[in-house]
């Protein structure tokens, strides 16, 4: 890789860290949305900055772009607590509310600047290297600078305040009671959602901002269970995405932000199949071997309900499994060779038998009540 | 440019007759959606139509809209399916799940639109109108491909209407019922899919949700009916992009879509507040007015209370006493009461200060107050 090939992977890695740590508790606090909100509204916010300042990027559009964010957030809670709207609506009437009026300001005020409204959705990782200011006389571009000190600071502020995110994420209430000011946190992690969506804006472009912030972070939750662990495993994919995306995009000679960002969802396409407990394949096994046990009781039962009756001969026969309980020829097989296996059931010829363990299984089962008392037997 | 002027430009009658199909097409369906807490969809199915135009555009090898409409059906449908997966087989949340397909698929539409324009003579397929709507692109075949689509849509949702209405309020009844569910779901979604991909062109795909949610939420605030929910929805929706379309035509520079979505704000805005029973300043007033009248009431009720005490009709009490008796300090409203008649204020001798007495109508207004519907429990 050369330079230009390391600067524009060294970018979407920033964002995708930045984003991701973030975004495992928007994920986790249901408000994952919240990244698609605030990353349209900040346009309107780079606009009224600019409008007011002249400034199109540094620390004052930094500010705006948090200022828009937590407003667009707030305007849309104040909404949903009127209970006029349901919430998810709220969030749906708010941003694009916003974003209009920031795209009609820039119709109006700035056709020829470069923040316009391609830029701000789709972003131009490939060119990061164009802006650079000198650090320490090595020429590093503008947005790798900016992502670095938000990156810090996100990182920062999840270690300082891990504690009180994790009870605010997981038990509020409790959060409230230790004194932990959850509203202050939340508000905290918006805003600073807000400045890392403004920093990557430039790179990745704010949809692609949108799937750094959530895929890493759901990715993370379909494998482990443990905060930490999510968060060590989001901003793992997001690095990985970024390199992967990047060499695939190249090689193909299409977006590299886009790349990066489908990269994301390969990783989470591949938890979402084979996640060792949540994954769709563990959850097939799971279910096929509760059905089989299942089954398998189902014929100690029949068994052991007609056993020495009258229809015993004609019930508790292989034929009867087909006809009476409507099993299939395969399924019935199926059973009686898993029961022989388990030693629950004796074969001879046709007809089946309980053993004393299939009839022990079929007693717990009808009587569960005299499990635990013996002198009842 | 006048308005005589901008009706009769063909141009704009295109944009503005368009516009108005949309808004009528995204307020019905808009409602359906809102009503089944689905609001955010729309935003998931136009990023994720993206793609599906790339591809409709790689299959037809040019710009021909019923591909490209066709391609982001599909698209858009399969996001809805994706989302439907996540939610009810992982732990993630619902908004989660819209995110991460709004996201992912508007990333590979992303790539897919750089592989098109990368491409030698298919630089000019004005594919990245659909992303932010260029209403001026519409051509007047572009219209009927609109109109077909729309009354396909509408006619669906009036023949299915029953069975819609049902599953959107009560689900678990209408499964009982016999319907399937599941088929209305996939048909409601894929319409607002219908709606979403109607919309593209004209207003892009960040605004396009406001578009489905903006004319329910306010059409809401008026009826509680659905049909008449949804009849307004669609009347908002059409005048808005009338209006939007309009603007944008007269004072040129300013784009369409955000127009639109701007006037559909404000009919929101407005009747979010002003509408008289679900508005939010008259349910305002009307607790104010609730709260003003239980004072003047347990005022009232503190003087009736000292002159039975006294064994005096006429009694007049001290401010102080009233004040203890009801609670609070009562002279504000001890004076309204005497703009109205229903006290008066007696002066004995200077040094024992103002008096109050009820009168005659005071007496009346207490016991129309005791029978009347906002009687205190245990009084009425």
């Amino acid at each position: 890789m050369n330079a230009i090939a390391l600067q524009i992977v060294a970018t979407g890695a920033l964002v995708g860290v930045a984003a991701s740590t973030l975004g495992t508790f928007l994920v986790l606090r249901g408000r994952a949305l919240a990244s698609d909100a605030i990353g349209h509204a900040i346009v309107l916010g780079i606009v009224l900055v600019w409008l007011a300042t002249g400034a199109t990027s540094g620390p004052l559009q930094l500010v705006g772009a948090a200022a828009a964010g937590v407003a667009t957030v707030w305007i849309a809670d104040a909404l949903g607590r009127t209970r006029r709207v349901a919430d998810d609506a709220a969030i749906g009437l708010t941003f694009p509310a916003l974003f209009a009026l920031g795209v009609l300001l820039l119709n109006v005020y700035a056709r020829d600047v470069h923040i316009d409204a391609h830029t701000v959705l789709l972003g131009e990782i490939g060119f990061v290297w164009l802006d650079t200011v000198p650090v320490f006389g090595v020429a590093v571009p503008d947005a790798l600078l900016w992502l670095s000190v938000v990156t810090l600071l996100n990182v920062g502020f999840v270690a300082t305040f891990f504690k009180e995110l994790e009870l605010g994420t997981f038990d509020p209430a409790l959060a409230t009671a230790f004194g932990f000011a959850p509203g202050a946190l939340g508000g905290a992690l918006l805003a600073l959602t807000s400045v890392t969506a403004v920093a990557s804006f430039d790179a990745v472009g704010v949809v692609l901002f949108v799937a750094f912030t959530i895929v890493p972070a759901a990715t993370g939750y379909l494998l482990v269970d443990r905060l930490a662990r999510i968060l060590w495993i989001a901003a793992g994919v997001a690095v990985a995405s970024s390199v992967l995306g990047y060499l695939a995009a190249s090689a193909a000679d299409v977006s590299i932000g886009g790349g990066m960002a489908a990269a994301t969802g390969v990783f989470f396409a591949l938890a979402l199949a084979f996640g060792p407990r949540y994954g769709l394949v563990a959850q097939r096994i799971r279910r096929r071997s509760e059905r089989d046990v299942h089954e398998n009781r189902a014929l100690a039962v029949h068994l052991f309900q007609h056993a020495g009756t009258r229809e015993a001969g004609e019930e508790n026969v292989v034929g009867a499994l087909r006809d009476h309980l409507r099993w299939s020829e395969r399924k019935a097989r199926d059973v009686v060779a898993r029961s022989l296996d388990a030693g629950w059931v004796d074969r001879d010829g046709e007809r089946l038998a309980l053993t004393e363990r299939g009839r022990a299984a079929a007693r717990e089962i009808l009587h569960p009540e005299r499990r635990d008392a013996p002198s009842a037997r | 440019m006048d308005l005589a002027t901008l009706a009769g430009d063909y141009t704009v009658r295109t944009v503005v007759a368009g516009a108005a199909l949309l808004g009528i097409v995204s307020g019905v369906l808009g409602t359906f959606a809102v009503l089944r807490r689905q609001s955010l969809l729309g935003d998931a199915l136009a990023h994720a139509a993206l793609p599906g135009i790339a591809l409709g555009f790689l299959v037809a090898g040019q710009r021909a809209l019923p591909a490209l409409l066709a391609g982001a059906l599909a698209s858009a449908v399969a996001a809805a399916l994706l989302v439907a997966l996540l939610v009810r087989r992982t732990r993630l949340k619902g908004d989660a799940a819209i995110g991460l397909a709004l996201s992912l698929f508007f990333a590979v539409g992303v790539i897919l639109l750089s592989f098109v324009q990368g491409r030698a003579g298919a630089g000019q397929a004005g594919l990245e109108t659909f992303l932010f709507g260029q209403a001026a692109a519409i051509l007047r075949s572009d219209l009927w491909v609109m109109a077909a689509l729309a009354g396909v849509a509408l006619a669906s949702v009036a023949a299915l209407w029953k069975e819609f209405e049902l599953v959107t309020f009560d689900p678990t009844y209408a499964a009982a019922l016999g319907l399937p569910v599941a088929v209305l779901d996939v048909t409601l979604t894929a319409l607002v899919a219908v709606a979403v991909v109607l919309g593209l062109q004209l207003v892009g795909v960040v605004l396009m949700s406001a578009m489905l949610i903006a004319p329910a939420v306010a059409a809401r605030q008026w009826t509680h009916r659905l049909g008449r929910v949804a009849i307004l929805a669609a009347l908002f929706g059409a005048a808005s992009g009338v209006l939007g379309a309009t603007v944008s035509a007269g004072a040129r520079g300013l784009a369409t879509g955000p127009l639109i979505v701007l006037a559909l704000s404000a009919f929101t805005a407005l009747s979010l507040v002003f509408a008289p029973t679900r508005g939010l300043l008259p349910t305002a007033l009307r607790r104010r007015a609730d709260r003003a009248g239980h004072r003047d009431r347990d005022v009232l009720r503190a003087l009736d209370t000292l002159r039975r005490r006294h064994d005096d009709p006429t009694y007049a009490a001290e401010r102080g006493m009233v004040d203890a008796t009801v609670g609070h300090p009562t002279g504000r409203t001890l004076r309204t009461l005497e703009r109205r008649g229903l006290v008066e204020r007696v002066r004995h001798r200077p040094e024992e200060g103002r008096h109050w007495r009820l009168l005659e109508a005071g007496e009346a207004a207490l016991e129309r107050g005791r029978d009347g519907p906002d009687a205190p429990e245990g009084r009425a």
